[in-house]
């Protein structure tokens, strides 16, 4: 499989086990999560990345309280195949 | 790479195998609640410190009585407020172990009051993490004793007031008056520099276990939105605005870099010198084993009766003799608030190997000095086992057909003796006679212990002595 070098940070929702509590949203400091317009399907509007801007600062991942809802991935941070999309 | 990336703690299961509900991934906290938060920073800690495998995380009772769903750790779930007090004898048993004590405010600071507090006092080298979220959540928004003044909940629906239902207890503040514990701090959740903050309260409270260094507690002033009926972002603000005044935030107390690490010694004092100590006798006697018949050896008895017949010295004395012949014994007494005229029984093992268990679900040997007892226990003797009773208290006869039956007048024998208390003597020497599985000397032996006032050594002998003429008169052949 093909090895990637994230050349900027990434923060990935799983929609599945977000319950859409907001507090990422609200402790973004550049704001770059929303809640999205469809539900999951326990009913939550789950919080996603507007796809640009995060700063990889890691809040939003200590502000959520689910285990595994959220994953901030700094740059530079090294995989093979599609881990990070 | 970890340092690159934020994810979900080694220290938590992949999968929630033990939650029996068919969704495995999420766990079942509401949305925005704290506990997930604190779940995620011990988590964390314990991968950074590489402590999982030998930490034992102790459940509660409330909302977070599922913490073992989601620790991939040891895990026990303690009764109510009682997670200290397990703590404690985990610790000990296993010091080398890190023990976690996760409690809510009314497990704590409620039921659990005296358990937390003497743990702390006595500086139990473990780590209590105490989620304040100032209501009872699992059990639908009840005051709790951390509930502020002036706010409602389904029991205080016009506000908790002080002249009613007193004022909110101060965890943090207390144990940090008490000399032992050597770190408390409060925290809270309400924004990131706060969550920051909690997460190195809650870093430093295991490290300092990693460390040996005593009792730490960190109080973290945690939302509960359902309880709260707010929004995760309002309950948050909630926590900032109002909950704050009330428990101020800080480190109460940190004698961290004081104090010398604990230092795990096993005690373990010879056998003699905790006989000199409880001042029992020093000199050592054994006696030689007799030639017991194969089907009563290792004998598991159940001896049982009323109150003050005798029944405990019984067992006891048949323990004490079985000591004297260097046996492995057991006596265990279950009796009731009363000490005459209830009922009282005594489970007695007598083996050659050591005993795993001390209770006798199951006798062997069934000795029963009052009818109550004859009917209660007759069902649960061995097959093949023994049932001794005193023939001169119940009129009835056992009804099994597979065991052995030895029926004793033994009050009527004992007030021949002249005193109706010694039966139990009576019968102590019966079941030695019957079953030879002692001689007179080491009975006599027993009896120079096991009776107190010395002018009734004589008269309990001759009891012995005729209960095992008895005994050995009636032996089947
Ligand atoms: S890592 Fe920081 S910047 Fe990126 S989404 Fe999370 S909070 Fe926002
Ligand atoms: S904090 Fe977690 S659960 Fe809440 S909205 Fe964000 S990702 Fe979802
Ligand atoms: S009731 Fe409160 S404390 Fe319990 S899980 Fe829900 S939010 Fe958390």
């Amino acid at each position: 499989m093909e090895k990637h070098v994230l050349d900027k940070p990434f923060v990935k929702v799983e929609p599945e086990l977000c319950k859409g509590c907001g507090l990422c949203i609200e402790a973004c400091p550049p704001h770059v999560l929303e809640f999205h317009s469809s539900f999951n399907t326990k009913g939550y509007h789950y919080a996603y990345y507007v796809g640009d801007g995060c700063t990889g600062c890691g809040v939003c991942f200590y502000a959520c309280p689910e285990p595994e809802a959220i994953t901030v991935y700094k740059k530079g941070y090294e995989y093979v195949g599609e881990e990070v999309a | 790479m970890a340092e690159k990336v934020l994810k979900k703690p080694r220290s938590f299961y992949d999968i929630y195998e033990r939650n029996p509900s068919a969704d495995k991934k999420m766990p079942h906290y509401c949305p925005g609640c704290g506990h997930g938060n604190v779940h995620k920073f011990i988590a964390e800690a314990l991968d950074d410190f590489d402590v999982a495998d030998r930490t034992i995380f102790i459940s509660p009772v409330g909302c977070s009585v599922f913490a073992y769903y989601y620790f991939d750790t040891g895990n026990i779930q303690a009764a109510h407020g009682r997670a200290p007090a397990v703590a404690t004898g985990i610790k000990r048993a296993h010091p080398h172990s890190i023990v976690i004590s996760y409690q809510g405010d009314g497990d704590l600071a409620a039921i659990g009051t005296a358990e937390i507090l003497h743990a702390a006092n006595r500086g139990e080298n473990i780590t209590v993490f105490f989620i304040n979220n100032a209501i009872y959540g699992m059990t639908g928004g009840q005051m709790a004793p951390t509930t502020i003044v002036g706010q409602k909940t389904t029991t205080t629906p016009y506000g908790r007031r002080p002249q009613n239902e007193g004022y909110p207890v101060k965890i943090a503040e207390l144990i940090s008056q008490l000399e032992a514990p050597v770190y408390v701090e409060r925290v809270a959740l309400f924004d990131n520099k706060h969550r920051a903050k909690a997460r190195m309260a809650v870093r430093k409270a295991i490290k300092n276990q990693v460390d040996n260094l005593g009792f730490s507690l960190v109080e973290v002033l945690s939302p509960c939105p359902s309880g709260w009926k707010m929004d995760p972002v309002d309950a948050m603000h909630w926590i900032e605005e109002e909950m704050v005044k009330v428990f101020p935030l800080g480190v109460y107390k940190d004698i961290t870099k004081e104090v010398e690490p604990y230092h795990i010694e096993e005690f373990k004092p010879e056998a003699e010198e905790i006989k000199e100590l409880l001042d029992l006798k020093t000199e050592s006697k054994s006696f030689a084993r007799s030639t017991v018949p194969e089907k009563y050896k290792n004998p598991e008895i159940k001896i049982a009766g009323f109150g003050g017949q005798g029944v405990l010295l019984l067992g006891a004395a048949l323990a004490q003799a079985g000591m004297l012949q260097d046996y492995h014994v057991s006596w265990l007494p279950s009796y009731g608030p009363e000490m005459r005229g209830g009922t009282a029984n005594c489970h007695v093992n007598i083996r050659e190997i050591e005993i795993g268990s001390p209770v006798v679900a199951n006798p062997s040997i069934l000795i029963a000095l009052n009818r109550p007892s004859l009917e209660k226990f007759e069902p649960d003797v061995q097959s093949g086992g023994l049932i001794i009773y005193d023939s001169s208290l119940i009129d009835i006869e056992p009804s099994r057909k597979d065991v052995e039956i030895l029926a004793i007048p033994s009050t009527k024998m004992a007030d021949e003796l002249g005193n109706t208390r010694i039966a139990n003597m009576v019968v102590l020497g019966a079941i030695a006679g019957y079953t030879n599985f002692f001689d007179l000397k080491t009975l006599f032996e027993t009896l120079n212990t096991a009776i107190k006032r010395k002018n009734l050594i004589e008269i309990n002998r001759k009891a012995v002595e005729t209960g095992y003429q008895f005994g050995k008169e009636h032996r089947v052949k």
